[in-house]
């Protein structure tokens, strides 16, 4: 399977599992998504658990705190995360909160799908990575895959969870990885080990990283998409890194990290999201904060820059092989 | 003015200069008020159709209000509920009820006791009516000013209280302004600052509801102001678009803290009409008409229950007292407002029409507001024992971390503990419990 597939494999097995769940958004009932990924859920679900949806993510999105205060698991699709700022208030101030407003009184048990980052040519409205501005609020978990077989585990972990999640979905490797190059060819899923996606129902628990790659010279924390570009590039390299797919932003899988950081010593972030007071800013200072007295040199970060999203430049912005492999040069230095 | 090199500027310079209009109230302090200009149409005069015609169809009852009780305190004309003696006295208690809780917590905050208050004062007929045309597993998705669901569906006064002192006995755990409570129990949804973000909420609510085949429907409230929230169109939109079984609620009570209903755009439309634009049954109604009022939801409700969709109500009323005990309403509005606005006070129009038609009488009124003022008091004792916000912390200080989610993340139990530890080495007992 490709992550489109098995996002829709996870939407699939928990509908069938659960008479709650329900899926809307914009174009993903009869016509099933514009990138496809709830394809057939009408057809199978009916037009009562799978609908499409005015042009509103603030509806949409509101929609879905009031379903799932009433009691159903609500998955809202925001076509593309760079149009969730228009439902950022009823994402920030009403389902992050309602829990503990309410003392657990109401609850909004959804998760929010929505494909995010760039590479695809999709300028300033079609490629943000907002995900920092989620971890920031509290009461909302943050979730990014970096592989079909991930990419369900987590839907359906997201999808059973009672507190509301923001499932970001990197759609560049949505057809299959690939190593950051612009000019080269994204792999298919199917060549890959993590594209065998059990047909049925598994878990992949939220707050737990996973180690892609052993390693002792260094620690690479990633997700997404990035997982598979600083992989290549580190392969390219020839360098030892151990590369850490985050899986989950919030809760953050601390663990994993700060034993990766204290065994190789140094430590390089990696996101698409902008820089300043990204995702990797608040890494950067639990690494420093647990692992200081183990650091060689000073943390690098390599993340897109502060512009919006460049259109006919993307590649420039985006943190590809080049800018990941100075920054491992700059790391291994001392 | 700018000129244009090309051209120059004469061909500009016979064109009148654009201005900005800014609304501005037709009385401020000091002015004398006269509402001759608010049209008030006879009592019984507009018309009811049937809850199955289509909303198209009936689009005048947005530019007119729906009024039962006439100046002798009569129920007439079609939209008349035709209520029992019994509920018409249990309304009007209720109303008076909530008056008298209003008045003893607005002096608990001026003597300290909470930091924050607001009245409905002027508008019982908004919310208590409805509570009683609702059914009771209705659910409800209420602005601030709608304490009177809860007071009329019998819901705990002391409850209530302990909510506003934050106490040990508040349900919320002292985690919420005063005023915002959350009685799942009693069909009262947890109460948000943020305005209208209710509205798409109990959309989604009744969506749920109806693709679940229940019979449940909902409610919400929200202020003439707010309706220039996104929210509130993107909620007006989703529920004509799914025929949501949803009653949305605009209490136009003429004021959103200093600004009138102006800078919601009162000037151009009224409230209802916001319906008309979404096909979804609009009814303007007088908001200090409890009669009507009550008939207004029970049609909305029908409507609702037999999938014929939702309806936006306006309830044209006043806000009598300030906008929370923050407000000081002397500064902006004229001190003449509140009596001569020309609907009269909501609790006397109902008394007049029990007395009106030989159900009620003043000597049985007074003595009813005592015996509810002293009620109310007694509650207050109640919900005291249970203490008083600035009485030092009434709640174990590790629950601040209870409930950001459902099971506590590593980052949320490190900083409890760092703060217990603190706390601890503060040497300040009162602090924990």
């Amino acid at each position: 399977m490709n992550m489109i597939q098995a996002i829709n494999s996870a939407m699939d097995v928990m509908m069938a599992r659960d008479p709650d769940v329900i899926v809307m958004g914009e174009d993903v009932g009869y016509f099933g998504g514009v990138f496809r990924a709830t394809a057939g859920l009408q057809q199978k679900y009916g037009k009562q658990r799978v609908f499409d949806t005015p042009i509103s993510e603030l509806g949409i999105i509101g929609v879905a705190v009031g379903m799932g205060a009433y009691g159903l698991r609500p998955v809202p699709e925001i076509q593309f995360a760079d149009y969730i700022y228009p439902a950022l208030d009823q994402l920030v101030s009403e389902a992050a909160r309602l829990r503990y407003r309410s003392a657990g009184e109401f609850t909004a048990p959804m998760t929010v799908r929505s494909p995010f980052g760039g590479g695809i040519f999709g300028g300033q409205t079609h490629s943000q990575s907002p995900e920092g501005i989620f971890t920031h609020v509290s009461g909302v978990k943050t979730v990014i895959p970096s592989t079909p077989y991930d990419a369900k585990g987590l839907l359906i972990a997201a999808i059973e969870d009672n507190d509301p999640t923001i499932f970001f979905e990197p759609k560049r490797i949505y057809n299959g990885p690939f190593d950051g190059y612009w000019d080269r060819p994204a792999q298919n899923w199917s060549k890959h080990p993590a594209g065998e996606v059990p047909t049925g129902y598994y878990k992949v628990e939220l707050g737990k990283a996973k180690v892609v790659r052993p390693g002792e010279a260094l620690t690479i924390l990633a997700y997404g998409t990035m997982v598979h570009v600083a992989t290549a590039t580190v392969a390219e390299a020839g360098i030892d890194a151990e590369i850490i797919d985050l899986r989950t932003l919030v809760p953050l899988d601390i663990d994993t990290i700060e034993a990766s950081v204290k065994k190789t010593g140094r430590c390089m972030i990696v996101h698409e999201a902008t820089r300043t007071s990204g995702f990797g800013a608040e890494l950067s200072a639990i690494v420093q904060e647990r692992c200081f007295y183990h650091l060689e040199a000073p943390i690098e970060r390599v993340t897109g820059f502060d512009t919006p999203y460049p259109h006919s430049l993307e590649w420039a912005y985006f943190p590809g092989p080049v800018r990941i492999g100075e920054a491992l040069k700059k790391l291994m230095k001392d | 003015m700018a000129s244009d090199p090309e051209r120059g500027t004469s061909a500009r310079a016979n064109l009148q200069p654009l201005s900005l209009y800014v609304p501005e109230p037709k009385f401020r302090p000091g002015d004398a008020v006269d509402f001759s200009e608010v049209h008030v149409p006879p009592a019984g005069e507009t018309r009811r159709p049937d809850i199955a015609d289509k909303a198209s169809t009936f689009t005048d009852l947005a530019y007119q209000l729906v009024r039962v009780l006439d100046e002798d305190g009569q129920a007439v004309g079609p939209w008349n509920p035709r209520l029992a003696p019994d509920t018409l006295r249990n309304i009007l208690r209720s109303m008076a009820l909530v008056r008298a809780f209003d008045e003893r917590m607005f002096r608990a905050q001026r003597q300290g006791k909470t930091s924050f208050y607001m009245k409905c004062t002027g508008e019982e007929a908004v919310a208590v009516p409805a509570a009683y045309a609702l059914d009771y597993d209705d659910m409800c998705f209420p602005s601030y000013r709608q304490q009177g669901l809860l007071i009329a569906r019998g819901w705990s006064m002391v409850d209530m209280m302990n909510q506003i002192y934050s106490n040990t006995a508040d349900r919320l755990q002292g985690k919420q302004l005063p005023i915002m409570y959350s009685v799942k129990e009693a069909g009262f949804f947890s109460i948000s600052g943020n305005l209208t973000t209710q509205y798409p909420q109990a959309v989604g609510w009744a969506m749920a509801s109806a693709a679940k085949g229940d019979t449940r429907i909902a409610a919400t409230w929200c202020g003439e102001g707010s309706t220039a929230e996104g929210d509130f169109h993107s909620a007006c939109t989703f529920a004509s678009v799914y025929r949501a079984p949803v009653i949305l609620n605009v209490v136009n009570n003429q004021w959103a803290i200093s600004s009138f209903s102006g800078f919601a755009g009162a000037e151009s439309t009224t409230f209802a009409a916001r319906a008309v634009g979404y096909g979804i049954a609009g009814l303007r109604v007088d908001g200090n008409d409890a009669l009507a009022v009550y008939a207004a939801t029970a049609w909305a409700a029908e409507r609702a229950r037999t999938n014929q969709g939702p309806t936006l109500i306006e309830h044209f009323t006043y806000r009598a007292e300030g906008h929370s005990t923050s407000d000081d309403p002397g500064q902006y509005r004229s001190e003449g407002e509140p009596n001569a606005w020309p609907l009269g006070d909501p609790i006397k129009r109902l008394k007049d029409h029990l007395i009106a038609i030989g159900e009620w009488d003043e000597e049985r009124h007074a003595a009813q507001d005592k015996e509810l003022a002293d009620e109310v008091k007694r509650a207050q004792k109640e919900a005291e024992q249970n203490g008083i916000l600035g009485h030092g912390l009434h709640q174990p200080l590790d629950t601040l971390f209870d409930g950001v989610f459902e099971d506590m993340p590593w980052h949320l139990r490190e900083q409890q503990a760092q703060m217990v530890a603190e706390e601890t080495a503060s040497g300040r007992p009162w602090a924990r419990k």
